[in-house]
């Protein structure tokens, strides 16, 4: 069913084993026959797709080893490509085509990676289960009645449905560990500013960074040295080095994890709770033995509190740039109506429910008379969010381990109907954008609900930039145990 | 501070974000930010004397880079092509100054 990974691709392109054409045409039949019951991609591009296979062909034959040749790829759909269309799941941009593609595009292509499609996810990237999208909800292809999380769950359905190698989603508060747990794969949000945000239509700037979904730690590595280095037209790019090579190569003999008190919540289902257990005992039996010591987040309730408060106000500015004036949704005016209705009901209707919720949240947290009681007290309880996990790694902790999420994907409309309860999904996501830091999930585990077998994941987090020594964790733990190999409905 | 927002005040808020919304939608969101801000207000419990606020992640400024002359741009026929209404080569929008403009 499901076809080469990252690394396997880049290997049979380069070693003349398969051609970028071949994987670009099963890529493509994978998703003809099982993309209208998923939703996962809500374009597909066939013909560039094969296009661009073709070229990549040709320089492999003129003798180049582009690093991604062949490496079929889905982009969530608030990265912009400079063809067809970036919607950002929502109704305000549903004709929009942007003029410029994303660095990250860019970058993918340069390295002769294949773009079939754009991914759906929930409208801006604000929520938590890719049911918020103008295009309707993508289902989880371990079970079509559940989600696959989100915001990023196209990009995470995607690869665990075999449509593509890997694809690339974002995450502000979560929105791609939360749904690789979800979906049964791996997926990386990088250290903020580690990979370029030019490009990525922003919903919080402090907190926003895109980040690669595929089946193991080696090939969301593979992705990650092709997006990650400084770019110059992001001001909030880190300037320092690139993904180094031979980064992969030996697991540290010593580790030392940091497990949470505050990870063995009672609001865990049972299969979360056993699999963290299991992970725990897992990295206890590696080569070179493991300490394992309890840390203490003392913060983390505070977490989604500041995250709801920061993220939101953050999204309030960013959006207001979609007025119905230079590009995106206008309305239609009645006469009499000016300037201000413009505004207002090209917004009124290109904006969904909840990114009405969250644009008024965070103008109202951001306004005279509020601004201190709330959005200033949030940014300081951010830094004492960012100061728990620095006591945890000055104490020599190589990463903090904990669950992505409290359960497996849930039911389409579950938590519709109660917003908050849709937030508390972040629990263990949102303090890792705070801080700023990387935070990777990995495949570990499965829950039985309702005669299914269910994904669940474990959540690693590094210590600032330390993405590679986190890959190479999750990598060690992938070798050591076989979840991410498993795949919906097969062995 | 925390406090039910009523539906006036949801109307205010929307005015501020440029949001049309009906008096039934500030009713019901009205409800559901009220929620939200009674759950954040837990942070009010935090001691944070002394704790400088976080804006970011970055230790460090963006370094300021070289004035650079030329490079792609996007063209004109481009933007243009995006906006809703045009009147070549401008945006066609609503009145804005002098009598019966306005935002």
């Amino acid at each position: 069913m499901s076809g080469l990974g990252v690394v396997a691709s880049r290997e049979a392109v380069l070693g003349r084993k398969a051609s970028a054409l071949e994987l670009a045409r099963e890529s493509l039949a994978r998703i003809e026959a099982v993309n209208t019951r998923l939703n996962a991609l809500t374009q597909v591009f066939g013909e560039e797709a094969l296009a661009q296979a073709a070229a990549v062909d040709a320089r492999v034959a003129r003798g180049e080893r582009p690093a991604l040749a062949g490496v079929t790829v889905a982009l969530k759909d608030n990265i912009c490509l400079d063809y067809g269309l970036t919607t950002c799941g929502s109704k305000m941009l549903a004709g929009y085509r942007s003029p410029f593609a994303a660095t990250v595009a860019r970058r993918l292509i340069e390295a002769g990676a294949v773009i079939v499609g754009k991914a759906n996810c929930d409208e801006f990237a604000m929520g938590s289960s890719t049911e918020h999208s103008y295009h309707g909800p993508t289902r989880n292809p371990w079970d079509e009645e559940r989600v696959p999380g989100g915001s990023s769950g196209g990009s995470a359905a995607a690869v665990a449905a075999g449509m593509c190698a890997a694809s690339l989603g974002s995450d502000t508060g979560g929105s791609i560990r939360q749904p690789a747990s979800l979906c049964g794969v791996t997926g990386l949000k990088p250290t903020y500013g580690r990979v370029s945000r030019y490009g990525l239509v922003a919903f919080a700037s402090s907190l926003d960074q895109i980040g690669p979904f595929a089946r193991d730690a080696a090939d969301v590595g593979a992705m990650l040295e092709v997006i990650a280095g400084h770019d110059a037209l992001d001001s909030t790019s880190d300037p320092r080095a690139g993904v180094a090579a031979g980064w992969m190569e030996a697991a540290p003999r010593r580790l030392k994890l940091g497990v949470p008190r505050q990870a063995r919540s009672a609001a865990n289902s049972a299969g979360t709770a056993a699999a963290l257990e299991a992970a725990i005992e897992t990295f206890r039996g590696r080569a070179g033995g493991a300490e394992i010591v309890e840390i203490d987040l003392a913060n983390i309730d505070s977490g989604i509190a500041a995250y709801y408060l920061i993220a939101t106000a953050e999204a309030s500015s960013n959006l207001a740039r979609l007025d119905g004036v230079r590009y995106g949704h206008r309305a239609k005016l009645s006469p009499g109506e000016g300037l201000e209705a413009l505004y207002s009901k090209s917004r009124a209707e290109g904006f969904g429910a909840e990114v009405q919720r969250r644009i008024m949240l965070g103008t109202h947290v951001l306004s005279s008379g509020y601004y201190d009681a709330y959005y200033v007290t949030a940014l300081k309880a951010r830094r004492l969010i960012k100061g728990d996990y620095d006591r945890a790694f000055a104490a020599g902790c190589d990463a903090v381990l904990m669950p992505a999420c409290p359960g497996p994907a849930f039911k389409l409309g579950e938590k519709l109907s109660d917003p908050l309860a849709m937030y508390l999904e972040d629990v263990y996501t949102v303090g890792v954008n705070l801080a700023g830091l990387p935070g990777i999930t990995v495949p570990a585990g499965f829950e039985e609900v309702g005669g299914r077998l269910l994904p669940i994941g474990v959540q690693l987090i590094g210590p600032a930039r330390g993405d590679e020594a986190l890959l190479r964790i999750a990598a060690e733990f992938q070798r050591m145990t076989g979840h991410h190999r498993r795949v919906p409905g097969g062995a | 501070m925390s406090e039910r927002l009523s539906s006036e005040a949801v109307m205010k808020v929307a005015r501020l974000a440029r949001l049309a919304i009906t008096p039934g939608q500030a009713e019901r969101y009205g409800e559901e930010l009220s929620k939200i801000l009674a759950y954040v207000e837990r942070l009010r419990g935090l001691d944070l004397s002394g704790v400088e606020p976080m804006a970011t992640p970055l230790d460090t400024p963006a370094p300021m880079g070289a004035d650079r002359e030329g490079g792609e741009a996007v063209t004109n026929a481009a933007l243009m092509g995006m906006a809703p209404e045009v009147h070549e080569p401008f945006v066609r929008v609503p009145k804005v100054l002098g009598e019966g403009g306005g935002a």
